[in-house]
């Protein structure tokens, strides 16, 4: 048997923070929220993990560190030293120096480019990829609460949605 | 209280607007018609690019030789063009990114369109280096590419190979930046579009945008630290470019005063080109709710503070050049105020230092005409201050008998002027097919610094309901409704 879910649509973030309060305090899950911006706290109150996002970020800019000292040490001291305005490149830590700009430029390069495709991944964000918010409406001014529900509580959390302040309420077949 | 802001702030979104006007207001640009006074913009800047690329077509096929350079001058409007297209790229992420940092509010009006500008003056400035390299279609050579001459690298001790490094990674980083905050904005515009064809094009940019819970966790997360990264990468940009000039040897280029001198001053003129172009954008496309006298007033206060440390560092150049002791240098500086170019370095002076102090009276920096007109002439001042350092150092050098002037060529116009009109061509398409705000953060501030919550909360208190009570059916019985469904 498919399983079903409640769509509850929420006018106002305010209203909505309150709905997913009162079910968390019954212990109810939420499956997902739609928002059309980021509210704040939504995900302290869903129960959502902190995103590590900015941890994979700092890693990334430790790889793009490592490559760009292998790089110039491959080219500027291995493969072709040469002397430059009196500068001899006999080895990397001498002519360090010089290659600091590069070194950050790097960092920073692999840090965000890394970071924001592991985002895209992690979300599903990518050309051609369908969108998934149930309500168009979501990406306007309203909000929408996907519960999954069986049928003895089914009742239970459409009572507390509507309570709550649920403008409308749906029960849909789960794809 | 969660919304609560002092009502000391003056609101940043005027007229009294819901989350669903904003949609309104953002997208009513991009569904609507371009009207007249549009197509004679986009017109001229078109006619303006189209003029350019032929000159940048004939200085490909004839060489550089159809420049004004000459042998002691071998770098002028090219690389003051360069300079200054890149120091106006520098305002998009200062505002997306540090403004960020710092939480102003008031960024999240105009830091969609000031990242628009930064990419599209960035993009204008790639082209110099490009150009002048005389055969562009070998510009990949930058890169540290193997290749068929043996183990020919590049440079790596070359400021001018950091600057390859400095302009592509900032430039790829402020377009991601700005693509991700996009996708939200994108989206609202795809879910709102009836016709298919639209539909399709913006459910492409948007990504799939769905705008769960857990990816505006993640997008927020990304932006911040997106930011944390932009910034010192923005200082960095304008340090290099700086470090062009500052490790050579040439009097009033060997300075070490050039990096935070350089990065002033591109602020400077980032934030002025923002200011020119809002002012007019605001205008045309009805967003004077968003983009309020108070953003206009903060941004003149950032010209008038940024103007006065380029003010400072002009002085200190000045100061170092007599203190040194070094003659070559007092030379340059005497020859900058004083020699045939008394002109420029006195049009920069007037236009950077002394312009914008007319900003300390609130009237003056309130005024929208005044702040436009202070916008160009900053404009046209930073624009000088580049044309002052590069040619007035550069054409009285170490051999008198060398010295020289420069006369820019025909050629050398065409291509500053096109890349003008380049920059209006992406600018005015962008503004007619782009959510030029970032309407879902200024959604996210709406109930704190949104002028009719600000009313609710003086008038009933800050702990007053911020919404209207929904209208509510009753609620079914969907215990019948579970098992009666379940067949289908």
């Amino acid at each position: 048997m498919a399983s079903k879910v409640l769509h509850a649509i929420f006018t106002d973030d305010d209203i909505l923070m309150q709905a997913v309060k009162a079910l968390r305090e019954k212990k109810y899950s939420i499956n997902e929220v739609f928002c059309p911006f980021p509210v704040h706290g939504l995900d302290k109150a869903m129960g959502l993990p902190h995103t590590r996002l900015a941890i994979t970020s700092f890693l990334y800019g430790l790889v793009g560190l490592a490559i760009a000292t292998w790089m110039m040490n491959f080219i500027m001291i291995e493969d072709w030293p040469q002397n430059i305005g009196g500068k001899p490149s006999f080895s990397y830590i001498e002519n360090m120096p010089a290659f600091v700009p590069i070194m950050f430029e790097m960092t920073v390069f692999f840090a965000a480019h890394l970071m924001v495709i592991t985002f895209y991944m992690r979300s599903k964000l990518w050309p051609f990829k369908k969108a998934e918010n149930p309500d168009v409406r979501t990406t306007d001014d309203k909000f929408l609460m996907e519960i999954s529900v069986n049928e003895m509580n089914v009742q239970a959390i459409a009572e507390v949605l509507h309570e709550n302040g649920a403008s409308e309420i749906k029960l849909i077949d789960n794809k | 209280m969660s919304h609560y802001e002092s009502p000391i702030r003056k609101p940043l979104v005027t007229g009294d607007k819901s989350y669903h006007d904003v949609t309104l207001d953002v997208v009513r640009p991009v569904e609507g018609k371009a009207n007249k006074s549009w197509w004679v913009v986009f017109s001229i800047a078109l006619i303006a690019f189209l003029w350019g690329l032929g000159c940048i077509v004939y200085t490909v096929s004839e060489g550089i030789g159809t420049w004004g350079l000459n042998k002691t001058i071998g770098w002028a409007w090219d690389i003051t063009n360069f300079v200054w297209w890149v120091g106006i790229g520098h305002a998009g992420t200062l505002i997306s990114a540090v403004l960020l940092l710092f939480r102003q509010k008031w960024r999240m009006a105009i830091n969609r369109s000031a990242e628009a500008m930064t990419i599209f003056s960035v993009v204008q400035a790639g082209l110099f280096p490009i150009i002048h390299m005389g055969r562009p279609w070998l510009a990949y050579w930058v890169l540290p590419i193997p290749n068929q001459y043996g183990s020919l690298w590049v440079n790596f001790n070359s400021p001018l190979l950091w600057d390859v490094f400095a302009i592509s990674t900032y430039l790829s980083v402020s377009l991601v930046f700005w693509w991700t905050g996009l996708l939200p904005d994108f989206a609202m515009i795809r879910d709102r579009a009836v016709k298919p064809f639209q539909k399709h094009i913006y459910g492409i940019l948007a990504f799939g945008w769905s705008g769960r819970a857990k990816d505006w966790q993640r997008f927020e997360e990304v932006s911040l630290v997106l930011a944390g990264l932009a910034t010192p990468l923005v200082l960095s940009v304008h340090t290099i470019v700086s470090f062009d000039f500052a490790t050579s040897v040439i009097p009033g280029w060997h300075t070490t005063i050039f990096p935070p001198y350089f990065v002033a001053g591109a602020v400077f003129s980032g934030f002025a080109m923002v200011n020119t172009l809002l002012i007019i954008m605001r205008k045309v496309s009805n967003l004077e709710n968003y983009i309020t006298i108070q953003h206009i007033e903060l941004m003149n206060i950032v010209i008038m503070i940024t103007g006065s440390i380029v003010g400072v560092a002009y002085i200190t150049e000045l100061f170092m050049a007599w203190y040194s002791g070094v003659e070559y240098e007092q030379y340059a500086f005497l020859n900058r105020a004083t020699g045939p170019y008394w002109w420029a370095y006195w049009s920069m002076m007037f236009c950077n230092v002394v312009s914008p102090q007319v900003m300390w009276f609130p009237k003056i920096r309130r005024s929208i005409m005044f702040s436009f007109f202070i916008s160009i002439v900053v404009n046209i001042g930073m624009w000088f201050e580049r044309f002052v350092i590069i040619v007035t150092s550069l054409h009285r050098d170490y051999m008198p008998s060398a010295w020289t002037m420069f006369s820019p060529t025909f050629v050398d116009i065409g291509i500053f002027v096109g890349t003008i009109g380049f920059f209006f061509v992406l600018f005015l398409l962008y503004s007619r097919t782009f959510p030029v705000i970032a309407q879902a953060e200024v959604k996210s501030i709406l109930k704190s610094s949104g002028e009719k919550y600000k009313k609710i909360r003086a008038e009933k208190g800050d702990d007053a309901k911020l919404y209207d009570e929904p209208e509510q059916e009753p609620l079914p019985d969907f215990s019948a409704q579970f098992n009666s469904k379940s067949n289908s």
